[in-house]
């Protein structure tokens, strides 16, 4: 894989599967699939929605459970990071759905969802209408690159890479850290909260300034945080970078990125300050998948879907449920196990609303690993339930590493394992 | 992607038709089992090496080791708070979720001169507890073992005794090793017999037996 271009990557990706049939509107597209039995939808293949789909088949064998992806092959982000300063490839994070279908009779559709109509329960593709008793949608993120001046959707991605989608852009910022100078400075800049994975941009500051020491030992890596501090395992964060990557880190707080300058190479901030850089890692601010938006399950004035807690069905269309990053999930962060531990509650509890059952209770679990070197990791794990309405951490104390880093090197070898298990839990 | 042979193949596919057969009883466990396999693996049956298998363990050892997780007896990473964050009930549930699912031996090649001088450790230091119900076989097959029986076993272990014995046969080796080595500098505590048992093993008998003990292919409890 590391050796493949971008277009092979392209084909690998399967992309262009949906791209056949056009896009029609509405009605007047052809139902496909039709519906005889008991049916579930889910839209979107990624941590939540492969999972969710898997389960359901797995909690009832009699139950047709259709999922709709837009590509054949999904590339995991979790541990993508390490793509960047060539610690791994990509062969390992990139998964098929063969045993969706295989082992759990899943039945897919590679096909981009246009439309959702909670009303006739329908969703709409590029090749036709799909109808469903129940829909779950986990349809990730997308970026809100309106609120930065003189961001293009087409070409400044190109330029100043997000790698917040793992996949060409991964492997674009690589490419641009080893054509970058020594003496270079590499700019991350970290969107305001909530995001996709809290911890992911310092982690990248930490690999990236391991892998310049190696490197391009008087380059230097600048943070630029939108938010007023270190948005999670900020105390482990601080102390990896004095203790590994003194001197190569310079940490900016409450330093939002507000336009690009693409021909000074430079983000402006807060619409007053340019700094300029040269490498680029733009991270822009989320919403829900665009879908989301299009199918009207966001929440006034937000960009997120709020769902009830246990069963994740949205609050503003009976029916259709969203989970993983997509979703409010309260004190759950935007992460793959979060998104995981939601499919499998999501996935009891639509059985009950359809088997008119009591819902069973959200016991969630996160249990999440950062890099913060090449052989050290640092973890966090926590459980969650519902109280007032809401999803809300466990009061535990001590849910993260020790402050000091001393299992470092132990956590690095459960990390391996754990992405094995929850990749292995999507694929297999 | 993982290369995934026909057994392998085989072996997840009966798990899985256990996990489904599982189900309709009361649902017990389900949520909070099925969430830690997020790590764990689906139905318990671990992909990672360091990670252990927790399909077919025994009930009330999974209780024993949340507890010692929860206390800090236990040393661990993730473990301690996930345990002192979930309920004695859930901790319940998990373990009749876990020791509902069939055991799969563990998949990576292992020695066999390794697991041979394993099996050696086994019989000399570790034999009158480890019993599950695989290993009392083993010793009963053996017959030159036979012969020599003191009995020992059934005073202290023995299947009429109804001890909690922990099932650690087919468990990936590198994840004994790591147990193995915290038992040794004594991050993690013994019992004094455990203790005792120790004293007269070296690395090398350490590597051994971690390795017999992933060999077994045979995993009723
Ligand atoms: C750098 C980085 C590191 C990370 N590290 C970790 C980590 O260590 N641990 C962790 O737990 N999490 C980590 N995460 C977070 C994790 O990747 C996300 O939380 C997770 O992917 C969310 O799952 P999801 O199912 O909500 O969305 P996704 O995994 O993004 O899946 C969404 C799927 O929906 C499909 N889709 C969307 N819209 C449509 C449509 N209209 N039609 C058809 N298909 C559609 C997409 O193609 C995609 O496959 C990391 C993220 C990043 C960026």
């Amino acid at each position: 894989m590391k050796a493949a271009g971008r277009r092979a990557f392209l084909r690998m990706l399967g992309a262009g599967a949906g791209l056949t049939g056009l896009a029609l509107a509405g009605c007047a597209t052809p139902e496909i699939l039709p519906k005889s039995g008991r049916r579930v939808v889910v839209v979107g293949g990624g941590f939540g929605g492969a999972i969710a789909a898997k389960y359901l088949r797995l909690f009832d064998p009699t139950l047709e459970v259709i999922l709709i992806e837009r590509n054949r092959r999904y590339v995991a982000c979790p541990f993508s990071n390490q793509v960047i300063t060539g610690l791994r490839d990509f062969e390992g994070l990139t998964l098929g759905y063969d045993a969706l279908a295989s082992r759990y009779g899943v039945r897919l559709l590679f096909d981009e969802v246009t439309a959702i109509d909670p009303a006739t329960t329908t969703v709409v593709t590029r090749s036709g209408r799909v109808r469903y008793d129940r829909l779950v949608l986990a349809p990730g993120i997308d970026f809100r690159t309106e609120l930065i001046d003189g961001y293009d959707p087409r070409t400044t991605p190109e330029l100043m890479p997000h790698a917040w989608q793992a996949g060409p852009q991964t492997l674009l910022l690589k490419r641009q850290l080893e054509a970058m100078p020594d003496g270079g400075r590499v700019l991350i800049s970290v969107p305001a909260a909530p995001y996709r994975c809290p911890p992911g941009p310092y982690e990248r500051a930490c690999l990236i300034a391991a892998w310049l020491r190696r490197h391009k030992p008087r380059a230097k890596v600048i943070v630029l945080d939108a938010n007023p501090d270190i948005t999670a395992m900020g105390a482990l964060f601080r102390e990896a970078w004095k203790t590994r990557h003194a001197g190569m880190i310079e940490y900016l707080p409450a330093t939002r990125v507000s336009g690009v300058d693409t021909a000074a190479g430079a983000f402006v901030v807060e619409g007053v300050e340019s700094v300029r850089g040269d490498v680029l890692n733009l991270i822009p601010p989320q919403r829900a998948g665009a879908i989301a938006a299009r199918a009207d399950l966001v929440e006034e004035g937000g960009h997120w879907c709020p769902v009830d807690p246990r069963s994740f069905e949205s609050t503003r269309h009976p029916g259709v449920h969203v989970i993983g990053d997509a979703a409010i999930a309260g004190a759950m962060p935007k992460s793959g196990y979060a998104a995981n531990a939601q499919a499998k509650v999501c996935a009891l509890n639509v059985l009950a609303l359809m088997n008119g059952k009591p819902p069973h209770e959200l016991d969630g679990i996160n249990v999440c690993y950062a890099a913060i070197g090449e052989d050290e990791d640092i973890s966090i794990a926590q459980v969650f339930r519902v109280a007032d309405g809401r999803i809300v951490a466990a009061p535990v104390p001590g849910g993260a590493s020790p402050a000091n880093l001393s299992r470092g090197r132990l956590e690095h070898r459960y990390a391996e394992s754990w992405l094995r298990n929850i990749l292995a839990e999507m694929s297999g | 992607m993982y290369a995934v042979s026909c057994r392998i193949f085989l072996r997840l596919f009966l798990a899985v038709v256990s996990l489904v057969a599982a189900l309709p009883a009361p649902a017990a466990g389900i949520v909070p089992g099925v969430v830690c396999d997020g790590c764990h693996g689906t139905g318990g049956h671990s992909a990672g090496t360091t990670i252990p298998s927790l399909a077919g363990q025994d009930r009330d050892y999974f209780v024993i080791a949340m507890q010692a997780f929860r206390s800090g007896e236990r040393p661990s990473t993730v473990m301690g708070p996930l345990a002192r964050g979930l309920t004695d009930t859930d901790i319940r549930g998990m373990a009749a979720y876990y020791a509902r699912q069939t055991p799969l031996a563990q998949t990576a090649p292992v020695d066999p001169a390794l697991v041979k001088a394993g099996m050696k450790v086994f019989y000399d230091r570790c034999k009158t507890c480890h019993l599950d119900g695989s290993l009392w076989k083993l010793i009963h097959q053996n017959r030159g073992y036979e012969r020599e029986c003191s009995g020992r076993c059934h005073l202290d272990y023995g299947p009429e005794r109804g001890k909690v014995v922990p099932l650690i046969g087919g468990q990936w080796r590198e994840y004994l090793e790591m147990e193995l080595a915290a038992f040794r500098d004594g991050s993690r505590g013994m019992s004094k017999r455990k203790a005792r048992a120790f004293e007269h093993l070296d690395d090398a008998d350490l590597a051994a037996v971690a390795a017999f003990f992933a060999s077994r292919t045979e995993l009723q409890r």
